[in-house]
């Protein structure tokens, strides 16, 4: 299931005298079955993109096709594209509102008219793949921790079966131990699914070592879009807009100009150990 | 400046007729003792008890059990609630949740206004605070148009215009991109080091705790660890079982040390591994 963005462009207050270009010329390509990073500074127009991927932002110009159909048709089923790319607000605990959590991840599959018994097993599905345990089905979200919260939330997209799921900054908030737990979730739905991840991040080290591909967006633009270790041999580009490396690839660039043969490109610690240690015997 | 006596807080949940349902122990015998000047990290999982621990600094809550006093005052007694709330401020994780007026010198003056600063005298501090924040330029600008990092540096300005001797950031930075987190990192340095501000700062960001003076470790309502960035980052299995991490590069030493290379204890920075690692070659 392929989704093609073909040169979109969005404009802030159009026709008013605050009228800003908030994305300009987005072309891109979104094949199946791919893990995708997307990073940004604040305002740079990553939220707007990803709402116009199921359709909550119409583009100004530009047109997006979703398997081939032009999602602007006005026979278009908007319906089924949003069925599809299951979006993943930031902070998404903050919209649970059902009094059990069984409860709040039926209503999505629910309110798309699937038949009770499919939706409880959707429900159910979701919740075992998020890791939210047969004692917690019938508790109150409120009474979840921050982190299972914010699985529950994801379990109420992942029961609508999308194909593409969009993720806002996923991680924000959490302690290490579950930013690592949610991120390999997410790995783990996208291997075994084959649904496509699409990440949105302020931590350059979680996509250096989760997304196959990294876009970077820069005012409104595509600025890159390579494999994560492409697009970080860019440091000095990506500090100019306000975006970073991932520290250990900082520290293998420092080694590397302190005349180590250690490769340059290492994205996680363990590739860095495992240099330095190539480097050094 | 801040001192926690044996403090204990308690959750207590109660249904319709007011029978107590559960009781969670959020806090449980934390004994803290920060001096005047001092910068403090303080680390741990979520719901170990950071975010309440810092409630009670400035007296949002008070101990269910034991003592908080910010500079000898009691914070159970309430009329010492407006001072205590004057020497400690506090920011919080969003931005947008903490500016309330239309342009960045209105939200500034707002605290001191409300304590009935003379109008010269509030001026002057707004223009001292967005200096010391390093955001002068946008004093007539809306606060909309910021960017995360400079909304936060405006909720600090707003702080300072308080004349706190204290402020309490939790997890100032979580929502920020890497610009503005090091934008906040570096004015709260500033402000500690040039200012003698006492900073407490709650970060799920292990790096942001490497230039603190001192590391708390929470983990059930308990201070597991304490001590210096280094002394704490040594405990990198420790950490781990505490829902926590340490710095990539401490990782990175960790590990190269297991395999048995020669590096000093512990490593908190990138410059630091490069000049060990090259001083070990040259050897």
């Amino acid at each position: 299931m392929s989704l093609i963005l073909d040169k979109i462009n969005y404009y802030y207050g159009k026709g008013t005298a605050f009228e800003s270009a908030a994305l300009k010329n987005i072309s891109l390509a979104i094949p199946d079955g791919e893990f995708i990073g997307i990073i940004g500074h604040t305002g740079s127009g990553k939220s707007t993109l990803i709402q116009h991927m199921n359709g909550l932002i119409k583009a100004d110009s530009g047109s997006i096709y979703y398997n081939g159909k032009d999602i602007y048709d006005k026979d278009f089923k908007m319906t089924d594209l949003r069925r599809k790319v299951g979006l993943v607000f930031q902070y998404p605990e903050h919209q649970l509102f059902e009094a059990t959590v069984i409860k709040d991840v039926l209503f999505g599959p629910t309110n798309m008219g699937m038949d009770k018994l499919k939706a409880e097993l959707a429900a159910y599905g979701a919740l075992k793949a998020v890791g939210i345990g047969d004692d917690l089905i019938d508790a109150s979200p409120f009474e979840l921790s921050g982190g299972q919260k914010r699985r529950v939330a994801i379990a109420g997209v992942l029961a609508m079966s999308p194909e593409i799921l969009v993720l806002d900054e996923p991680t924000a908030g959490l302690d290490p131990a579950g930013r690592t737990e949610l991120l390999n979730l997410l790995k783990e739905i996208h291997e075994t699914k084959g649904i496509t991840v699409i990440l949105v991040s302020h931590s350059m080290e979680d996509v250096a070592e989760y997304a196959e591909r990294l876009i970077v967006i820069d005012e409104g633009e595509i600025k890159y879009d390579d494999e994560p270790r492409k697009v970080f041999a860019h440091a000095d580009e990506l500090r100019k807009m306000g975006l970073e490396i991932p520290q250990c690839t900082e520290l293998m660039g420092k080694l590397a100009d302190a005349g180590l043969n250690v490769d340059r490109s290492c994205l996680t610690v363990e590739e860095a150990v495992n240099s330095i240690i190539g480097a050094i015997s | 400046m801040v001192n926690f006596d044996k403090v204990t807080f308690e959750y207590i949940r109660r249904d319709e007729e007011g029978n107590v349902e559960s009781i969670n122990k959020a806090l449980d015998g934390i004994d803290l003792d920060v001096k005047k000047g001092d910068f403090i990290a303080i680390l741990g999982a979520n719901g170990s008890g950071k975010s309440t621990l810092a409630r009670h600094i400035n007296a949002l809550l008070t101990p269910t059990e034991g003592t908080v006093y910010i500079e000898e005052m009691d914070t159970k007694d309430e009329d010492n609630l407006l001072n205590i709330r004057q020497k400690t401020g506090m920011v919080f994780q969003n931005p947008d949740n903490q500016i309330i007026a239309s342009l960045v010198e209105e939200d500034v003056g707002f605290g001191p206004e409300n304590i009935g600063i003379p109008t010269k005298e509030i001026w002057e501090r707004v223009a001292f605070a967005l200096e010391k924040v390093g955001m002068t330029a946008y004093r007539e600008k809306s606060p909309n148009n910021l960017s995360g990092g400079q909304k936060q540096r405006v909720a600090i300005a707003g702080i300072l215009a308080m004349k706190p001797e204290c402020i309490v950031l939790d997890e100032p930075t979580a929502m920020l991109d890497p610009k503005g987190r090091r934008e906040v990192i570096e004015t709260i340095t500033e402000l500690n080091k040039k200012e003698g501000i006492t900073i407490i700062l709650i970060t799920h960001y292990m790096t942001e705790v490497v230039g603190a003076d001192k590391v708390y470790v929470m983990n059930g309502g308990n201070v597991k660890l304490s001590g210096t960035p280094r002394e704490i980052f040594k405990e990198v299995d420790l950490l781990k079982e505490y829902k926590l991490d340490v710095p990539q590069v401490t990782e990175i030493a960790h590990r190269l040390r297991q395999q048995g290379i020669q590096l000093p204890d512990c490593i908190l920075t990138v410059d630091e591994l490069v000049a060990a690692l090259g001083a070990g070659i040259c050897l």
